[in-house]
């Protein structure tokens, strides 16, 4: 057992964890933070992405171990103070979701590929979130939401 | 006066943002792998690494030595309680059908079946121990082949069964009496051409892994499980178990997608509800992604003989279609009547005289196939319009002008085809004009005749698909006619909470499509109460005890209309109630936006909310009225419905690497009105995907050893927002006159419509080099080798004596490869 201090979605936590435990069944089985999902054993799909310290990752891929001392966000810790991040809420507004189940791991995906690049062009949302498979939507409801979500986030800036 | 004419559609039409949104964007779902339960215990299987085996010895006891095992069983201990899992279509009365143990006792018959358990404290505990089980297997001969299966003296699937074929079902229109003579028909034809087009093995490859928990505490066991059918499945596990059914609750909570893959009575399920029964403890399951690939039923795998006769100026005279379907090891659910659904859309939106159609189910040992979004109609459609391009390249036609020449023209509706359907309503001609405008056709056609006047190493092709199918699954006399097993109603009922809120109980359970959303409007507008005051519950038995679940497109055709016929019910209840409240005569009042109101003293009036207050105190009821306004309400469609389209897609085709790119995809669907013009347009964008993912990328390969060499996301190429285009999407109305919505259904029409588009379009950028047809997915390498070699459509995926050559791609028929 190797012991770990993480900072899951604002909450400080103290563990002891096997050492192959990944962070994504350290979340969902030991935090209950069963709202980041697994979809694959491949790291193919991205249902698991997280954020850690600030940058997105597949949460299948990253042993809980590797996380000691960072900072963790899932989509549960996305929404500040009850109100949801511009891409919750643009995923809502451009129907990004239907059976909902690669959300939370498209959601984060999209919010780190917004820190890299405000204004996307459809094409460089289409990239960005390769990583990350959705089976129900075709993704265009998903390159639309993310890119108005680009734009509400550029407009608050300006604000 | 009816409230259905009384109501403004003011919900209905809007495009509602999701209520189920709400949930889902912060994580606060309830799937079933979510669920944890005190003192529950982990299952992991064991399974067969060989595709077809005795199992000769197998020892689980060294399992029980692992860290924190609790039990472990191979199919020798449950042998008496498992029975055998279910077929509910019986499509034929001798059909073949093997036994189907949930966890094998004496051999298997595919490569990833299960054939032991082990439960531990723990998920990594349960699987650490499978190692531990002791198994020895006799090898058996593989059969990977359908065509080579059915061929006399070979190897069998299930030796105990003698043979190979599960069945053979025939539909001869001239003997039916919707159609004349075949053999006449084709006797007479000018014109006849064939083709053998393969319909690749597909794996449905819904985002959530399948999850089950069994809670057998209290006197009601309780199984959670992500699957379409908690209904079915609920009879299922009591027949199948001999748990009597009032002691079996299932509960579908937020399931993750399924498009026909979650459509089944799972090995899995009856393995975790026996466990849990056994042991007396909570006990959960999640499958690993690999397992799903391997293990959960895989969709299509059809080699397709077809023949179209026809006159030399291109009006269709008849069609022979002869199918091999495969089955796989077993049959599931409704296994051997996907093939059989489709045996009727062959003729698609063509006008014909005859029409005679065969198929042959056959065993193989691989993972047996079942739904999968569209079942059987997908397959009939993409035969149909590309033997209609293959006609029209035969005759030197214009692949639009043969479709025009032999459709069914809109103020032909209602008809009734050669396969015996009635069609109720559409207008093709519409669709396609507006279609051909989207898409921009002839500019793209002079762009493709430049590009081949030019030799461009790049060059276009322009695919069409003209599709229809039949949607709202389904009358239940017409299942009974095919010998399915079960009705084809769907149930919902309507209780009218004291405050003025509304619950809305459904018996079609959603994984992903918006019922929670769709429901409020249409009650909403049935009863005048605001969208947010309606809440929608679905998927538990014990909440909706009655329904028959979510697939073949329908929900809304036939459970969305179950929930207007019960709000129906609901305002003639409580109109007796305000006649009584406002003393004038029941006749007198008028519905409108949620209040009873006397006509011509419109300021008397009692909204539906003052109703069921009053209904709920009781205290001055009409004589006799017993104090409840609620409803329930049970429909049977008469007939199917039948949404159409267009859709055109242009290709461009990298002819020195093989490569296709698609470079415009445009399309116009009829899906009758329309409910949630988002939801509904979410749903063609998706089915989009697939169907596209069927032409260009998807394909579950077996070695010659019969293993599933693409078990993972690695290998089985479930597309991403890089590999799709975008979609240019529109709609046309033409209402359904079936139902009191006019809806048709829309889940499954994109898959339909556009893997003939694509595969059109590919054919017709290679038709000037010498090719006709391209095998499915038609992958860089398939594209160039059809060019290269020449008479191949691409052959296998991968070349002969390779690790991934066998199964349905080893044709020896197909091609030059």
């Amino acid at each position: 057992m190797n012991r770990i201090h993480v900072n899951v979605d604002g909450v400080s936590y103290t563990d002891d964890v096997e050492p192959r435990q990944l962070l994504v069944y350290y979340l969902r089985d030991r935090l209950g933070k069963v709202g980041t999902v697994v979809g694959c054993d491949t790291s193919n799909c991205g249902a698991c992405t997280v954020l850690l310290n600030g940058r997105s990752a597949k949460s299948c891929t990253v042993l809980a171990v590797q996380a000691d001392g960072g900072e963790v966000t899932t989509i549960e810790g996305l929404a500040e103070n009850g109100t949801l991040h511009p891409v919750q809420r643009a995923f809502h507004e451009q129907h990004g979701l239907q059976c909902g189940y690669c959300t939370p791991g498209m959601i984060m995906a999209s919010v780190d590929l917004l820190k890299d690049n405000p204004d996307p062009s459809e094409a460089e949302v289409r990239e960005g979130i390769e990583g990350n498979l959705c089976r129900c939507t075709g993704y265009q409801n998903i390159v639309k939401a993310v890119r108005a979500a680009a734009a509400d986030m550029r407009q608050g800036v300006q604000q | 006066m009816t409230v259905t004419d009384a109501v403004p559609a003011a919900e209905i039409g809007q495009s509602r943002r999701r209520k189920e949104d709400a949930r889902l964007i912060v994580g606060r779902t309830r799937w079933t792998d979510n669920i944890t339960l005190p003192g529950m215990l982990h299952i992991a299987i064991l399974r067969s690494p060989m595709a077809h085996a005795r199992i000769t010895s197998i020892d689980v006891s060294p399992a029980l030595e692992s860290p924190n095992v609790v039990a472990a069983f191979s199919g020798r201990d449950l042998a008496a309680e498992q029975g055998s899992l279910p077929c509910a279509w019986p499509v034929t009365p001798d059909m073949v059908t093997p036994d189907h143990p949930a966890l094998a006792v004496d051999e298997v018959h595919f490569s990833g079946e299960a054939v032991a358990v082990v439960v531990a404290r723990d998920r990594a505990s349960a699987t650490d121990a499978l190692e531990a089980i002791e198994v020895e297997y006799e090898q058996l001969p593989v059969v990977l082949d359908m065509e080579e299966a059915l061929a006399d003296g070979a190897d069998l699937v299930h030796s105990d069964k003698g043979t190979n074929r599960s069945f053979d079902w025939i539909f001869d229109a001239g003997e039916a009496g919707t159609g004349t003579s075949t053999d006449e028909a084709f006797a007479n034809a000018e014109v006849v051409v064939k083709r053998r087009f393969v319909q690749q093995r597909l794996i449905p490859a819904f985002m959530e892994p399948r999850a089950v928990v069994c809670d057998p505490t209290g006197d009601v066991l309780t199984l959670w499980s992500s699957t379409q059918v908690p209904h079915i499945l609920r009879l299922m596990l009591a027949l199948t178990t001999g748990t009597p059914e009032h002691q079996v609750r299932v509960v579908a909570p937020d399931v993750g997608g399924g498009f026909g893959g979650k459509l089944q009575v799972t090995p899995e399920e009856v393995i975790t509800f026996i466990v849990g029964k056994r042991l007396g403890r909570p006990v959960k399951y999640n499958e690993s992604r690999s397992e799903s690939l391997l293990a959960a039923h895989h969709g299509r795998d059809q080699i397709q003989y077809l023949e179209i006769a026809a006159t030399r100026d291109g009006v269709v005279q008849g069609l022979k279609v002869k199918l091999l379907a495969d089955m796989g090891a077993y049959l599931g659910l409704v296994t051997p009547g996907v093939p059989i659904l489709g045996a009727f859309m062959f003729p698609a939106i063509y006008k014909m005289p005859a029409y005679r159609f065969e198929c042959t189910g056959v065993f193989t040992t691989k993972a047996w196939t079942d739904a999968y979004r569209g079942a059987g109609r997908p397959e009939a459609t993409f035969a149909i319009e590309r033997l209609m391009d293959e006609l029209a390249a035969e005759l030197g036609m214009d692949p639009l002008e043969i479709r025009e020449k032999n459709w069914i023209k809109h103020e032909e509706f209602p008809y009734t085809t050669v396969a015996g359907l009635e069609y109720d309503s559409g207008n093709y001609e519409a669709a396609t004009a507006k279609a051909k405008e989207l898409f921009g056709y002839d500019a793209l056609r002079r762009e493709q005749q430049e590009r081949r006047d030019r030799k461009d190493p790049v060059q276009l092709g322009i695919g069409i698909s003209t599709f229809t199918e039949m949607c709202g699954l389904a009358p239940s006399r017409v299942l009974g006619s095919l010998s399915y097993g079960a009705g084809g109603w769907e149930n919902a009922s309507i209780r009218m909470l004291p405050s003025g809120k509304v619950e809305v109980v459904t018996g079609s359970s959603p994984h992903g499509q918006g019922h929670e959303t769709a429901w409020s409007q249409i009650v909403a507008d049935q009863l005048g109460v605001p969208f947010e005051d309606v809440q929608v519950l679905h998927g538990d038995t014990a909440v909706s005890p009655r329904g028959l679940d979510t697939y073949g497109s329908r929900s809304l055709a036939v459970g969305g209309i179950a929930v207007v016929k019960a709000a129906e019910k609901v305002v003639q209840k409580a109109r007796k109630i305000a006649a009584h409240m406002l003393e004038a005569n029941e006749d007198d009042l008028e519905f409108t936006s949620g209040a009873f109101a006397v006509r011509g003293t419109p300021d008397a009036k009692k909204t539906i909310q003052e109703i069921a207050l009053a209904t709920f105190a009781a205290h001055d009821l009409p004589d006799g009225m017993e104090p409840s306004i609620d409803a329930d309400a049970t429909y049977d469609p008469d007939n199917f419905s039948f949404p159409h389209g267009t859709h055109l897609c242009a290709v461009e085709i990298d002819t020195e690497t093989g490569h296709v790119g698609i470079r415009k995809y445009a399309c116009v669907d009829d899906i009758g009105n329309v409910v949630n013009p988002l939801i509904a347009e979410g749903q063609i964008h998706g089915g989009l995907a697939q169907g596209i993912a069927q032409a260009l990328y998807e394909e579950a390969i077996y070695d010659s050893d019969g293993n599933l060499t693409t078990g993972t996301f690695v290998d089985y190429l479930v597309p991403s927002a890089m590999d799709l285009p975008h979609f240019d999407t529109e709609h046309q109305s033409t209402p359904a006159p079936g139902n009191p919505l006019g809806v048709k259904g829309v889940g499954e029409a994109g898959t339909i419509a556009s893997t003939p588009a694509v595969v059109n379009a590919v054919v017709d950028a290679l038709r000037p080099f010498g090719v006709n047809d391209v095998r499915m997915p038609c992958t860089p390498e398939r594209v160039w080798r059809a060019l290269n070699e020449r008479g191949s459509d691409g052959g296998d995926r991968a070349a002969e004596g390779s690790i991934a050559y066998g199964g349905a791609q080893n044709a020896p028929a197909a091609g030059g490869a």
